[in-house]
């Protein structure tokens, strides 16, 4: 299986009044071709930032990129940015967290899904406009020709991301980034979005990398999932794999800290204590260290590398969780 | 929708209506209270009968509510009053005003168009390069040049352009249709004059809401699409940056024809502004409360405009005005 996006020793940093953030340290991964991967890590893990640098979304003079990023076989990083742009819509794309800001607000939905397939696949108007009606009836928009004519603040928090969704695919990108597709939208709305999503890699056989917090999602959406911590790959492996041999504490502490229906009414629920490591000034140590239950004293002082326990399994830590006997 | 649209057109019509006429209703109770009575001011002569009889005419021994309905209803029909001297009426107001209002209206336009002309790219430049060391200069500059008054610039210019090099005449103003070379020519240094703070104040407008439009998802959503850097801010990002500026352009149309007032006394055109002037000091009173309600009305006008411009601009905004 080869990879469709490789990463290798991605660093990102941005140079702030306050220092030099590095928010992404050194990543690696692959991502094969026509997968689902998910990256998973809470609030400043640094997995959108992974995602938006991995596409080359990161702008702005104070942004510094290195390592690689080879997508189809073409190195972009360090690629001049009118080159990589040939790679966007029709090579990968990205839909956002939050529909209402990812859409503009001032101009029709039909134009904006049509755009793509004018500027990037060279269509007339007339077909761009078949084939809009198209892509909003296949991402489940009930009546495609009166949606094309509404501006996003008509439309629902659900079919405004279903919108967003067509547009992604409008040029048949072989890479989907979707970053938190589901965290702005209701319960119910989540799942419908999450199978929709699951339907179209399937159809266009697509690679999808899944952003999300929540590990829940990606147990149910992925192949394989890399978790996250203060920028760097702290786990990764096959999904059904990690979920029957986690070796991270922090991937543990993820995991319990997702509510269940079975847990008792009035327990309480378990959070992660502390916080993340401020980016500018990183310990010594494992970052996880100073909020992790079994930390020893080595834990603080030296920085674990990543481990390969085999089937694929990576994990950076220095006592790893044993069999799955000692969760529960 | 459309009904609403309707609905909503009118509704804010009658309001635009109500404010004009509390303006000019105050307006009129101005010129009763002036401590000068009127008729002493315009009424001369000996024979008591003739001056009552023209302080009749002029509807000074009428009740202000009823001097103001008689003063509307001339008002709405075009009569804007007379210039009045040593006991007797001159000059109808809207003789003078026809020819003054084109002159005025012409300096503002130019002035405008100007300014959006230049204002519109180094806005946008400015933000594209936000905080670089071109962004800073320009930005400084240009206020630094908006805390200038426009008279001041326009003496200065008038004396290096007009005089020291004879570039463009110092002042005068010549008819478009009497000579269109030399009325561009004679046009060239109070429009800049005029122009200079507008593009001062439109390019910071703009710059302030692209740097603002840029920072949103869905400029980075094109940049994901694959599309040109030219076409992401043509199509994406000028329209809804463009808000406050149309807001402030439309407002400006207003104060300005009012505002020529010192630029065109400096350039001596013959307009607005300086009938104004000339009514001030010749105490016209009747056609200076005709030539400030034109002014209010304008700036009514041009009020409901902005909103209306800035409606299709954003149609967010719409939707809440109606709801």
């Amino acid at each position: 299986m080869s990879a469709v996006m490789s990463i290798r020793d991605l660093v990102v940093r941005f140079r702030t009044p306050r220092g030099v953030l590095e928010a992404v340290r050194g990543v690696t991964l692959d991502i094969p071709e026509g997968a689902s991967v998910g990256i998973v890590g809470e609030s400043g893990s640094g997995k959108t930032v992974l995602s938006r640098a991995a596409m080359g979304l990161l702008s702005g003079s104070n942004v510094d990129r290195s390592g690689s990023v080879t997508f189809d076989g073409a190195e972009l990083v360090g690629l001049p940015r009118d080159h990589v742009r040939q790679h966007f819509g029709t090579g990968i794309a990205m839909i956002f967290q939050d529909p209402m800001t990812a859409l503009n607000p001032v101009r029709r939905v039909g134009v904006q899904v049509a755009e793509g397939l004018r500027i990037r696949l060279g269509m007339s108007r007339k077909d761009a406009a078949a084939r809009t009606s198209e892509l909003l009836a296949m991402v489940g928009i009930p009546d495609p020709a009166a949606a094309m004519r509404k501006f996003p603040y008509q439309l629902s928090g659900g079919m405004r991301q279903r919108v967003m969704i067509a547009i992604a695919i409008a040029c048949k990108p072989k890479l989907l980034f979707a970053d938190e597709p589901t965290t702005a939208l209701d319960v119910t709305v989540q799942a419908q979005i999450l199978e929709l999503l699951a339907g179209l890699r399937a159809n266009l056989g697509m690679a999808m990398v899944l952003v999300t917090h929540d590990l829940g999602v990606v147990a149910n959406n992925t192949d394989f999932v890399a978790v996250m911590y203060a920028g760097e790959i702290v786990e990764q492996a096959p999904t059904t794999e990690l979920f029957a041999n986690m070796k991270m504490p922090y991937t543990e502490a993820l995991l319990k800290s997702i509510p269940t229906v079975e847990a008792r009414p009035a327990g309480r629920l378990p959070v992660i204590e502390g916080r993340l490591p401020d980016p500018t000034d990183r310990p010594a140590g494992c970052g996880f260290a100073p909020r992790c239950s079994y930390a020893q004293a080595r834990c603080r002082e030296d920085h674990p590398p990543l481990v390969d326990a085999g089937n694929g399994h990576l994990y950076r830590c220095w006592f790893p969780l044993a069999a799955p006997a000692r969760r529960s | 929708m459309l009904r609403l649209t309707v609905v909503s057109a009118l509704r804010r019509l009658l309001q635009a209506g109500l404010v004009v006429i509390g303006a000019t209703f105050l307006l009129s109770l101005l010129l009763r209270l002036l401590p000068v009575g009127l008729e002493d001011l315009y009424v001369v002569g000996e024979n008591e009968a003739s001056r009552k009889a023209f302080a009749h005419e002029l509807r000074l021994d009428r009740d202000p509510f009823t001097y103001y309905v008689l003063w509307l209803w001339d008002f709405v029909r075009g009569d804007l009053g007379w210039y009045v001297q040593g006991g007797g009426l001159s000059e109808p107001v809207s003789g003078r005003l026809s020819r003054a209002l084109p002159v005025s209206l012409q300096l503002v336009f130019y002035a405008q168009a100007v300014s959006l002309v230049v204002a519109v790219p180094l806005g946008i430049f400015t933000a594209l390069r936000a905080g670089r060391r071109s962004d800073r200069a320009l930005s400084y500059g240009l206020f630094t040049a908006s805390s200038i008054p426009n008279f001041v610039f326009g003496l200065l210019m008038a004396s290096f352009f007009g005089v020291t090099l004879a570039w463009f005449p110092p002042l005068g103003y010549v008819a478009p249709t009497e000579n269109l070379g030399e009325h561009i020519r004679s046009m060239v240094l109070p429009v800049a004059a005029l122009s200079f703070p507008l593009i001062a104040t439109y390019t910071r407008l703009l710059r302030t809401d692209v740097i603002a439009t840029l920072r949103e998802d869905y400029v980075t959503m094109a940049v994901s699409k694959g599309l040109s850097t030219r076409r992401i801010l043509f199509s994406h990002v000028l329209r809804p940056s463009s808000v406050t500026l149309f807001t402030s352009f439309a407002l400006n149309m207003g104060a300005l024809i009012g505002g020529t007032i010192v630029i065109e006394q400096v350039f001596t055109i013959p307009g607005i502004g300086q009938e104004i002037g000339i009514a001030i000091f010749s105490r016209q009173f009747f056609a200076l409360q005709s030539y400030v309600a034109l002014i209010a009305v304008g700036f009514i006008v041009f009020n409901m405009l902005a909103d209306i411009v800035v409606g299709f601009v954003d149609p967010r905004t719409r939707e809440r005005r109606s709801a």
